[in-house]
Protein backbone atom coordinates (compact mmCIF):
# COMPACT_ATOMS: atom_id res chain seq x y z
CA UNK A 1 0.00 0.00 0.00
CA UNK A 2 1.32 3.47 -0.96
CA UNK A 3 2.87 5.71 0.09
CA UNK A 4 6.22 4.11 -0.57
CA UNK A 5 9.99 4.59 0.18
CA UNK A 6 10.95 5.73 -3.00
CA UNK A 7 14.59 5.34 -3.09
CA UNK A 8 14.60 2.20 -1.69
CA UNK A 9 11.94 0.96 -3.83
CA UNK A 10 13.19 2.03 -7.55
CA UNK A 11 17.11 3.52 -6.37
CA UNK A 12 18.27 6.48 -5.73
CA UNK A 13 18.66 8.02 -9.46
CA UNK A 14 15.07 7.02 -10.36
CA UNK A 15 13.76 8.73 -7.30
CA UNK A 16 15.65 12.05 -7.83
CA UNK A 17 13.91 11.90 -11.50
CA UNK A 18 10.32 11.44 -10.06
CA UNK A 19 10.96 14.56 -7.46
CA UNK A 20 12.25 16.59 -10.41
CA UNK A 21 9.41 15.44 -12.37
CA UNK A 22 6.89 16.55 -9.36
CA UNK A 23 8.70 19.83 -9.42
CA UNK A 24 8.73 20.48 -12.85
CA UNK A 25 5.27 19.89 -13.38
CA UNK A 26 4.14 22.00 -9.77
CA UNK A 27 6.57 24.72 -11.62
CA UNK A 28 4.56 24.51 -15.11
CA UNK A 29 1.17 24.60 -13.28
CA UNK A 30 1.94 28.22 -11.94
CA UNK A 31 3.82 29.19 -13.97
CA UNK A 32 0.53 28.43 -16.31
CA UNK A 33 -1.77 29.79 -13.60
CA UNK A 34 0.01 33.50 -13.74
CA UNK A 35 1.77 32.72 -10.31
CA UNK A 36 5.07 34.09 -11.88
CA UNK A 37 3.37 37.80 -12.20
CA UNK A 38 3.91 39.73 -8.81
CA UNK A 39 0.87 42.09 -9.88
CA UNK A 40 -1.61 38.93 -9.97
CA UNK A 41 -0.70 37.69 -6.60
CA UNK A 42 -0.67 40.98 -4.97
CA UNK A 43 -3.95 41.79 -6.23
CA UNK A 44 -5.44 38.97 -4.17
CA UNK A 45 -5.15 41.00 -1.06
CA UNK A 46 -7.19 44.05 -2.90
CA UNK A 47 -9.57 41.90 -3.66
CA UNK A 48 -9.21 43.15 -7.25
CA UNK A 49 -8.11 39.20 -8.93
CA UNK A 50 -8.87 36.08 -6.65
CA UNK A 51 -6.78 33.84 -8.80
CA UNK A 52 -4.69 32.94 -5.74
CA UNK A 53 -7.66 31.95 -3.23
CA UNK A 54 -8.66 30.32 -6.29
CA UNK A 55 -6.22 27.78 -6.98
CA UNK A 56 -4.73 26.77 -3.71
CA UNK A 57 -8.10 25.86 -2.26
CA UNK A 58 -9.18 24.51 -5.09
CA UNK A 59 -5.91 22.49 -5.40
CA UNK A 60 -6.14 22.07 -1.73
CA UNK A 61 -9.75 20.25 -1.65
CA UNK A 62 -9.18 18.30 -4.86
CA UNK A 63 -5.91 17.23 -3.21
CA UNK A 64 -7.66 16.51 0.22
CA UNK A 65 -10.35 14.32 -1.43
CA UNK A 66 -8.02 12.11 -3.51
CA UNK A 67 -6.31 11.63 -0.55
CA UNK A 68 -9.31 10.23 2.07
CA UNK A 69 -11.25 8.84 -0.65
CA UNK A 70 -7.43 6.63 -2.05
CA UNK A 71 -7.55 5.99 2.03
CA UNK A 72 -11.05 5.07 2.51
CA UNK A 73 -10.45 2.48 -0.85
CA UNK A 74 -7.08 1.03 1.27
CA UNK A 75 -5.26 2.02 -1.39
CA UNK A 76 -3.29 4.40 1.02
CA UNK A 77 -2.32 4.34 4.36
CA UNK A 78 -2.65 7.96 5.80
CA UNK A 79 -0.80 7.08 9.09
CA UNK A 80 2.11 6.89 7.01
CA UNK A 81 1.20 10.18 4.89
CA UNK A 82 3.30 13.20 6.73
CA UNK A 83 0.94 15.31 8.24
CA UNK A 84 2.87 18.53 9.06
CA UNK A 85 2.86 18.44 13.03
CA UNK A 86 1.36 21.40 14.55
CA UNK A 87 4.07 24.01 16.11
CA UNK A 88 0.88 26.49 17.02
CA UNK A 89 2.56 29.74 18.06
CA UNK A 90 5.79 29.66 16.10
CA UNK A 91 3.23 28.91 13.34
CA UNK A 92 1.10 31.58 13.47
CA UNK A 93 3.62 34.16 14.30
CA UNK A 94 5.77 32.70 11.31
CA UNK A 95 2.48 32.94 9.03
CA UNK A 96 1.93 36.45 10.36
CA UNK A 97 5.54 37.73 9.21
CA UNK A 98 5.06 36.00 5.95
CA UNK A 99 1.60 37.91 5.18
CA UNK A 100 3.72 40.84 5.75
CA UNK A 101 6.34 39.74 3.04
CA UNK A 102 3.65 38.63 0.59
CA UNK A 103 2.07 41.70 0.47
CA UNK A 104 5.11 43.85 0.44
CA UNK A 105 7.28 41.50 -1.73
CA UNK A 106 4.68 39.81 -4.03
CA UNK A 107 5.78 36.52 -3.67
CA UNK A 108 6.21 33.51 -1.55
CA UNK A 109 9.20 31.49 -1.42
CA UNK A 110 7.84 28.66 -4.56
CA UNK A 111 6.22 31.75 -6.59
CA UNK A 112 9.39 33.36 -6.39
CA UNK A 113 11.01 30.66 -8.10
CA UNK A 114 8.92 30.31 -10.68
CA UNK A 115 8.90 34.40 -11.61
CA UNK A 116 12.96 34.25 -11.49
CA UNK A 117 12.81 31.08 -13.75
CA UNK A 118 11.12 33.46 -16.53
CA UNK A 119 13.59 36.17 -15.76
CA UNK A 120 11.02 38.69 -13.47
CA UNK A 121 13.62 41.06 -11.66
CA UNK A 122 11.64 41.15 -9.03
CA UNK A 123 11.09 37.76 -8.43
CA UNK A 124 15.52 37.42 -8.42
CA UNK A 125 15.52 40.30 -5.73
CA UNK A 126 12.67 38.67 -3.91
CA UNK A 127 14.73 35.51 -4.08
CA UNK A 128 17.82 36.96 -2.67
CA UNK A 129 15.67 38.26 0.19
CA UNK A 130 14.52 34.79 0.98
CA UNK A 131 18.07 33.92 1.16
CA UNK A 132 19.02 36.58 3.37
CA UNK A 133 15.77 35.83 5.53
CA UNK A 134 16.33 31.98 5.90
CA UNK A 135 20.46 32.55 6.63
CA UNK A 136 19.28 35.16 9.26
CA UNK A 137 16.95 32.44 11.01
CA UNK A 138 19.18 29.42 10.80
CA UNK A 139 21.91 32.35 13.11
CA UNK A 140 19.34 33.43 15.04
CA UNK A 141 17.12 30.64 15.71
CA UNK A 142 19.47 29.62 18.89
CA UNK A 143 17.71 33.02 20.69
CA UNK A 144 14.65 31.63 20.67
CA UNK A 145 14.73 27.96 20.47
CA UNK A 146 12.20 27.77 23.53
CA UNK A 147 9.85 29.39 21.87
CA UNK A 148 10.50 27.61 18.64
CA UNK A 149 9.60 24.56 19.94
CA UNK A 150 7.19 25.20 21.60
CA UNK A 151 3.36 24.70 21.61
CA UNK A 152 4.56 21.57 20.40
CA UNK A 153 1.08 19.51 19.56
CA UNK A 154 2.71 16.89 17.30
CA UNK A 155 0.51 15.33 14.47
CA UNK A 156 -2.75 16.65 15.37
CA UNK A 157 -5.41 17.16 12.43
CA UNK A 158 -8.52 19.17 12.31
CA UNK A 159 -10.37 16.18 12.75
CA UNK A 160 -9.09 15.09 16.20
CA UNK A 161 -8.82 18.98 16.86
CA UNK A 162 -12.80 19.40 16.56
CA UNK A 163 -13.99 15.32 17.16
CA UNK A 164 -15.35 14.87 14.55
CA UNK A 165 -15.35 12.39 11.89
CA UNK A 166 -13.26 12.90 8.78
CA UNK A 167 -15.88 12.26 6.32
CA UNK A 168 -17.77 15.73 7.83
CA UNK A 169 -14.74 18.09 8.16
CA UNK A 170 -13.87 16.73 4.08
CA UNK A 171 -17.71 18.19 3.34
CA UNK A 172 -17.67 21.39 5.20
CA UNK A 173 -14.13 22.32 3.78
CA UNK A 174 -15.44 21.78 0.43
CA UNK A 175 -18.91 23.41 1.32
CA UNK A 176 -16.87 26.40 2.68
CA UNK A 177 -14.88 26.68 -0.33
CA UNK A 178 -17.30 26.72 -2.32
CA UNK A 179 -19.46 29.39 -0.82
CA UNK A 180 -16.20 31.29 -0.56
CA UNK A 181 -15.31 31.40 -4.49
CA UNK A 182 -18.99 32.13 -4.85
CA UNK A 183 -19.21 35.36 -2.25
CA UNK A 184 -15.84 36.17 -3.47
CA UNK A 185 -16.76 36.67 -6.99
CA UNK A 186 -19.54 39.27 -5.84
CA UNK A 187 -17.71 41.21 -3.65
CA UNK A 188 -14.85 41.84 -5.52
CA UNK A 189 -17.61 42.71 -8.79
CA UNK A 190 -18.87 45.19 -6.07
CA UNK A 191 -15.76 46.71 -5.27
CA UNK A 192 -14.56 46.83 -9.19
CA UNK A 193 -17.38 46.49 -10.95
CA UNK A 194 -18.53 43.86 -13.30
CA UNK A 195 -16.24 44.77 -16.08
CA UNK A 196 -13.27 43.83 -14.02
CA UNK A 197 -11.00 40.66 -14.75
CA UNK A 198 -12.82 37.20 -14.59
CA UNK B 1 2.95 45.53 -21.39
CA UNK B 2 -0.46 45.17 -20.41
CA UNK B 3 -2.18 47.47 -17.71
CA UNK B 4 -3.87 44.30 -16.07
CA UNK B 5 -2.21 41.06 -14.91
CA UNK B 6 -5.68 38.90 -15.67
CA UNK B 7 -5.53 39.98 -19.48
CA UNK B 8 -2.29 37.55 -20.12
CA UNK B 9 -3.81 34.03 -20.98
CA UNK B 10 -3.24 32.43 -17.92
CA UNK B 11 -5.35 29.20 -17.25
CA UNK B 12 -8.63 29.27 -15.81
CA UNK B 13 -7.41 29.55 -11.61
CA UNK B 14 -10.10 26.31 -11.00
CA UNK B 15 -8.63 24.04 -13.52
CA UNK B 16 -4.98 25.06 -12.65
CA UNK B 17 -5.91 24.47 -8.91
CA UNK B 18 -7.75 21.18 -9.97
CA UNK B 19 -4.59 19.75 -11.65
CA UNK B 20 -2.32 21.37 -8.86
CA UNK B 21 -4.78 19.15 -6.51
CA UNK B 22 -4.00 16.22 -8.30
CA UNK B 23 -0.67 16.51 -8.74
CA UNK B 24 -0.19 17.03 -4.99
CA UNK B 25 -2.37 13.70 -4.46
CA UNK B 26 0.00 12.06 -6.89
CA UNK B 27 2.89 13.35 -4.67
CA UNK B 28 1.22 12.23 -1.39
CA UNK B 29 0.24 8.69 -3.06
CA UNK B 30 4.21 7.58 -4.55
CA UNK B 31 6.13 9.61 -1.65
CA UNK B 32 4.49 10.18 1.80
CA UNK B 33 4.78 13.62 1.91
CA UNK B 34 3.68 17.34 -0.28
CA UNK B 35 5.15 19.47 -2.21
CA UNK B 36 8.18 22.57 -1.07
CA UNK B 37 10.26 25.06 -1.59
CA UNK B 38 11.72 27.23 1.26
CA UNK B 39 12.98 23.76 2.55
CA UNK B 40 14.84 23.25 -0.65
CA UNK B 41 16.23 26.90 -1.10
CA UNK B 42 16.87 26.23 2.47
CA UNK B 43 19.22 23.31 1.86
CA UNK B 44 20.98 24.90 -1.10
CA UNK B 45 22.37 27.72 0.98
CA UNK B 46 23.52 25.41 3.69
CA UNK B 47 25.27 23.75 1.66
CA UNK B 48 26.52 27.11 0.35
CA UNK B 49 27.11 27.95 3.94
CA UNK B 50 28.92 24.69 4.52
CA UNK B 51 31.36 25.21 1.90
CA UNK B 52 32.08 28.76 3.26
CA UNK B 53 32.06 27.99 6.96
CA UNK B 54 31.92 24.38 8.04
CA UNK B 55 33.13 24.75 11.39
CA UNK B 56 30.19 27.30 11.87
CA UNK B 57 28.03 25.12 10.45
CA UNK B 58 28.87 22.09 12.57
CA UNK B 59 28.44 24.45 15.96
CA UNK B 60 24.83 25.45 14.96
CA UNK B 61 22.70 22.83 15.72
CA UNK B 62 19.79 23.89 13.56
CA UNK B 63 22.78 24.14 10.39
CA UNK B 64 24.17 21.12 11.90
CA UNK B 65 21.27 19.06 11.84
CA UNK B 66 21.30 19.55 7.86
CA UNK B 67 24.89 19.45 7.37
CA UNK B 68 26.88 18.34 9.86
CA UNK B 69 30.27 16.60 9.19
CA UNK B 70 29.69 14.38 6.99
CA UNK B 71 26.14 14.88 6.28
CA UNK B 72 25.20 16.82 2.71
CA UNK B 73 22.59 18.90 2.92
CA UNK B 74 21.59 18.33 -0.84
CA UNK B 75 21.02 14.83 -0.90
CA UNK B 76 17.40 15.35 -0.10
CA UNK B 77 13.96 15.29 -2.31
CA UNK B 78 13.23 18.86 -1.49
CA UNK B 79 16.40 20.22 -3.54
CA UNK B 80 15.84 18.15 -6.36
CA UNK B 81 11.69 18.91 -6.68
CA UNK B 82 13.23 22.87 -6.61
CA UNK B 83 15.06 22.28 -9.61
CA UNK B 84 11.85 20.89 -11.07
CA UNK B 85 10.10 24.16 -10.27
CA UNK B 86 12.83 26.05 -11.73
CA UNK B 87 12.85 23.91 -15.09
CA UNK B 88 8.93 23.89 -15.45
CA UNK B 89 8.24 27.48 -14.58
CA UNK B 90 10.92 28.39 -17.75
CA UNK B 91 9.10 25.99 -19.76
CA UNK B 92 5.81 26.95 -19.21
CA UNK B 93 6.40 30.92 -19.58
CA UNK B 94 9.00 30.12 -22.59
CA UNK B 95 6.30 28.48 -24.74
CA UNK B 96 3.83 31.30 -23.68
CA UNK B 97 6.60 33.99 -24.50
CA UNK B 98 6.46 34.90 -20.82
CA UNK B 99 10.44 34.35 -20.41
CA UNK B 100 11.53 37.99 -20.68
CA UNK B 101 14.06 40.38 -18.48
CA UNK B 102 11.51 42.71 -16.82
CA UNK B 103 10.13 44.01 -13.86
CA UNK B 104 6.87 43.57 -12.43
CA UNK B 105 5.37 46.28 -10.57
CA UNK B 106 2.03 48.64 -9.29
CA UNK B 107 1.58 51.23 -11.49
CA UNK B 108 2.85 53.97 -9.32
CA UNK B 109 5.86 52.82 -8.25
CA UNK B 110 9.61 52.90 -10.33
CA UNK B 111 11.07 49.77 -10.67
CA UNK B 112 14.00 50.00 -8.12
CA UNK B 113 11.55 50.77 -5.60
CA UNK B 114 9.85 47.30 -6.60
CA UNK B 115 12.97 45.70 -6.10
CA UNK B 116 13.67 46.71 -2.39
CA UNK B 117 10.14 46.15 -2.07
CA UNK B 118 10.79 42.74 -3.16
CA UNK B 119 13.71 42.47 -1.33
CA UNK B 120 12.51 43.29 2.11
CA UNK B 121 9.48 40.85 1.79
CA UNK B 122 11.69 38.48 0.17
CA UNK B 123 13.63 38.82 3.48
CA UNK B 124 10.57 38.35 5.83
CA UNK B 125 9.40 35.75 3.92
CA UNK B 126 12.23 33.14 4.46
CA UNK B 127 12.66 34.52 8.52
CA UNK B 128 8.76 33.51 8.88
CA UNK B 129 8.63 30.22 6.43
CA UNK B 130 11.54 29.04 8.55
CA UNK B 131 10.08 30.13 12.05
CA UNK B 132 6.78 28.57 10.51
CA UNK B 133 8.86 25.18 9.41
CA UNK B 134 7.32 25.63 5.75
CA UNK B 135 6.44 28.22 3.14
CA UNK B 136 3.24 28.24 1.47
CA UNK B 137 3.98 24.90 -0.32
CA UNK B 138 5.29 22.95 2.70
CA UNK B 139 2.85 23.90 4.99
CA UNK B 140 -0.31 25.80 3.87
CA UNK B 141 -1.35 23.72 0.48
CA UNK B 142 0.12 20.31 1.36
CA UNK B 143 -0.33 20.23 5.41
CA UNK B 144 -3.93 22.23 4.65
CA UNK B 145 -4.69 19.14 2.30
CA UNK B 146 -3.81 16.25 4.72
CA UNK B 147 -5.84 18.26 7.50
CA UNK B 148 -2.96 19.60 9.79
CA UNK B 149 -4.28 21.66 12.34
CA UNK B 150 -1.38 23.85 12.55
CA UNK B 151 -1.42 24.56 8.92
CA UNK B 152 -4.75 25.70 8.59
CA UNK B 153 -3.79 27.76 11.36
CA UNK B 154 -0.27 28.90 9.68
CA UNK B 155 -2.84 29.36 6.62
CA UNK B 156 -4.55 31.94 8.10
CA UNK B 157 -2.18 33.20 9.65
CA UNK B 158 -0.67 34.10 6.45
CA UNK B 159 -3.71 35.82 4.94
CA UNK B 160 -4.54 37.29 7.64
CA UNK B 161 -1.05 39.09 8.25
CA UNK B 162 -1.10 40.06 4.12
CA UNK B 163 -4.96 41.46 4.71
CA UNK B 164 -3.96 43.54 7.60
CA UNK B 165 -0.45 45.36 6.12
CA UNK B 166 -2.40 45.41 2.68
CA UNK B 167 -4.27 48.55 3.37
CA UNK B 168 -1.26 50.77 3.99
CA UNK B 169 1.38 50.14 1.55
CA UNK B 170 -1.60 49.96 -1.41
CA UNK B 171 0.75 52.80 -2.90
CA UNK B 172 2.69 49.88 -3.75
CA UNK B 173 0.07 47.75 -6.16
CA UNK B 174 -3.15 49.59 -6.56
CA UNK B 175 -3.55 52.26 -9.69
CA UNK B 176 -4.48 55.69 -8.42
CA UNK B 177 -7.87 56.26 -7.03
CA UNK B 178 -8.70 53.15 -5.62
CA UNK B 179 -8.20 52.51 -2.65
Amino acid sequence: MAPWELSVELGEIASWLIYLSIGFAFGFILESAGFGDSRLLAAQFYWRDLTVLKVMFTAILVAMVLVFWATALGWLDYDEVWVNPTYLWPGILGGLIMGAGFILGGFCPGTSLVGASTLKLDAIWFVAGTAVGILGFGESVSLFNDFWHSSNLGRLTLQDWLDLPTGMVILGLVAIGILVFWAGDIVRRRIYGSSSDD
Amino acid sequence: MKSKPGRERYWDPYIAGALLGVLLFVTFFLTGHGLGSSGGVNRILVAIEDMVVPQHVDRTPYLAAMAGAERNPLDHWIVWQVAGILCGGFVSGWLRGRVRLETRHGPRITPQTRWAMAFVGGALMGYGARMARGCTSGQALSGGAVLSAGSWAFMLAVFAGGYLLAWFVRRLWQPAGDS
